[in-house]
C-alpha cells in the first residue's frame, strides 16, 4: 500500500476504522450518490458504448475509460448502466478520485483485492469479481501504457 | 405486462404483483423480504416494512460451504418475525435473481407459503412507489424449523455425475462465454474461480436472464416454452438439474422451470461451476455444443 496513490491510501485508511456493516454501507452509499462526478461525459463516449470499455464479470454493466492527459497521467471516467449498481458506482468514485492525475506506476501497483478493504469480505463472489474487474480494468489502462 | 393469472403459468399463485404488495404493506400475515446481489441497495431504500435477508450473512454457514442449518433458519425466521403461517414475499435486484435464491433456500426448510414479487425491486422503483430507509423490527417469533431437506430440490456433485452418465437433462444458465469455456482476453482479469472452463456434458445453454422481460417481470409461459422447450428441447417430465457458478443464477431458472413451467422435477446444483470446474477427473465439454 506504500506505493499506492495517496488519495487511495487515504481512503483505505478511512475505511480501516469502520467497524460495523451499516456504517460501511452508509459510507459507500454516500460515495455512490456522487457518481455523477466521474460519469463519462458525451465528449468522451456516448451510448451504445464500445464493448472494449466494458468491465468483464461486472453484472452491473460497468464501463471504464482512461483519457491521456498532456502531463502523461490519466483521467478516468466510468458509467454503470444498471441504475441499481450502487456498489459499482461507489467503486468508480473511489477509483476516479484516487487515480486521476497520479503517476502511472502508482496506479499499476494497485491490487484488485482493495475491493474487500472497502466492501468487506461478506460480499458475494460474483459481486467481488465484478468490483475487482473495475479495479483491474483501470489498473490495466496504466499498465499497458507503461509497457 | 399482462396480468399474472393470464400468463399461462403452471403455478401462478407463486407470483404477486407490485400492486398486491402495495396493498399488503400492513398485513400482519405477510412479510416482505428484500434479497439483493448488491448489499448497498436495501440500506439505500426499501419497500416500507420490508426486512432484508442477506445471502452471505443470513443464508450461508459462515464456516462450511453450505447453507444454514435448522437452528440457523429458526433464528433467522425469529429475527424477521415469521411463523410457518406467514406469507413471505421475496423481491430484489437483478430481475429477482437473489430473491429466487432466498426463495429456494426457504424451500429447503419447507416454507412453502412463499411468493416472489414479479418485476422485483426495479419494477417497484420504476413505478415510483415508496421507498424508505427505516429498518423495521418485528416481535421475535418461535419458528419450529425442520431439518433442512436437501433431497428434493438440491443436487450434489456425485448425484450430478451419475445424472450425466445416465444422459440426464441439464441446463447451464451462465453467460455464453462461461459455457464455452472461452478465456477472458485481457490479462489480469478474474476467471470463474475455477481451474477449468467449459460446461457439464449434455448441458443446454440458456442464460438465466432470458426468462425475464426488460422491465424485470417474468416472461409469459408461451415465451418461456419457446426458449426451454422448443428451442432447447427440454422435456418437462424428465428430471432437470440447473447450475451456474455458485448456484445463485440457477436458482432463478429452477424457479422458472418449477413454478412457471411446471417441470416435474428440478434440482439446483449449488456447487455449480466453482465445484465442477475445480474437481479432479470430472468430464467437461468446451465449446458451444452440449456434448
Amino acid at each position: 500500500m506504500a506505493n499506492y496513490p495517496p488519495k487511495l491510501a487515504e481512503a483505505l485508511e478511512d475505511f480501516s476504522y469502520i467497524t460495523t456493516r451499516p456504517e460501511r454501507q452508509e459510507y459507500l452509499i454516500q460515495l455512490a450518490d456522487e457518481f455523477k462526478d466521474v460519469k463519462v461525459p458525451p465528449s468522451v463516449a456516448t451510448q451504445p458504448y464500445d464493448e472494449s470499455h466494458r468491465v468483464p464479470a461486472c453484472e452491473s454493466d460497468a464501463f471504464v475509460w482512461a483519457v491521456d492527459q498532456p502531463d502523461g497521467t490519466l483521467k478516468f471516467y466510468f458509467d454503470v448502466l444498471n441504475p441499481q449498481g450502487l456498489s459499482a458506482m461507489a467503486m468508480a468514485v473511489i477509483l476516479g478520485r484516487s487515480f486521476d492525475g497520479v503517476p502511472l506506476e502508482e496506479i499499476a501497483a494497485v491490487q484488485p483485492d482493495i475491493v474487500f478493504d472497502f466492501f468487506g469480505k461478506d460480499i458475494s463472489m460474483g459481486k467481488g469479481q465484478g468490483l475487482m474487474g473495475i479495479v483491474n480494468m483501470a489498473v490495466y489502462e496504466a499498465k499497458r501504457r507503461l509497457k | 405486462m399482462t396480468d399474472i393469472a393470464a400468463r399461462g403459468y403452471a403455478k401462478p399463485d407463486v407470483l404477486v404483483s407490485t400492486e398486491w404488495v402495495a396493498a399488503h404493506l400492513n398485513d400482519p400475515n405477510v412479510r416482505i423480504i428484500e434479497s439483493n446481489e448488491d448489499p448497498l441497495l436495501y440500506p439505500s431504500g426499501h419497500i416500507p416494512g420490508a426486512v432484508e435477508v442477506d445471502w452471505t450473512t443470513d443464508l450461508n454457514d459462515q464456516v462450511v460451504r453450505d447453507y444454514l442449518g435448522r437452528d440457523g433458519f429458526a433464528a433467522l425466521a425469529s429475527r424477521i418475525g415469521i411463523t410457518p403461517e406467514t406469507t413471505v414475499v421475496f423481491y430484489g435486484d437483478k430481475n429477482n435473481w437473489w430473491a429466487t435464491y432466498a426463495f429456494w433456500v426457504f424451500q429447503l426448510f419447507g416454507h412453502t407459503n412463499a411468493r416472489v414479487m414479479d418485476g422485483g425491486r426495479k419494477k417497484w422503483v420504476d413505478e415510483g412507489r415508496e421507498l424508505t430507509r427505516v429498518v423495521p423490527t418485528y416481535p421475535a417469533t418461535t419458528y419450529p424449523a425442520p431439518e433442512r431437506n436437501d433431497a428434493e430440490i438440491r443436487a450434489f456433485r456425485d448425484y450430478v455425475l451419475k445424472h450425466v452418465e445416465a444422459g440426464g437433462q441439464l441446463i447451464d444458465v451462465r453467460s455464453p462465454a462461461e459455457y464455452t469455456g472461452e478465456k477472458l482476453h485481457m490479462e489480469g482479469y478474474p476467471q470463474e474461480g475455477a481451474l477449468r472452463g467449459g460446461h457439464i456434458p449434455g448441458a443446454q445453454s440458456v442464460p438465466w436472464a432470458r426468462a425475464a422481460n426488460d422491465d424485470g417481470t417474468f416472461k409469459d409461459a408461451e415465451a418461456l416454452k419457446a426458449i426451454y422447450l422448443q428451442e432447447k428441447g427440454l422435456d418437462p417430465h424428465k428430471e432437470t438439474i440447473a447450475y451456474c457458478r455458485i448456484g445463485e443464477r440457477s436458482s432463478h431458472t429452477w424457479f422458472v422451470l418449477s413454478y412457471l413451467l411446471g417441470f416435474d422435477k428440478v434440482r439446483n446444483y449449488d456447487g455449480s461451476w466453482t465445484e465442477w470446474g475445480n474437481s479432479v477427473g470430472v468430464p467437461i465439454v468446451k465449446g458451444p455444443n452440449p456434448r
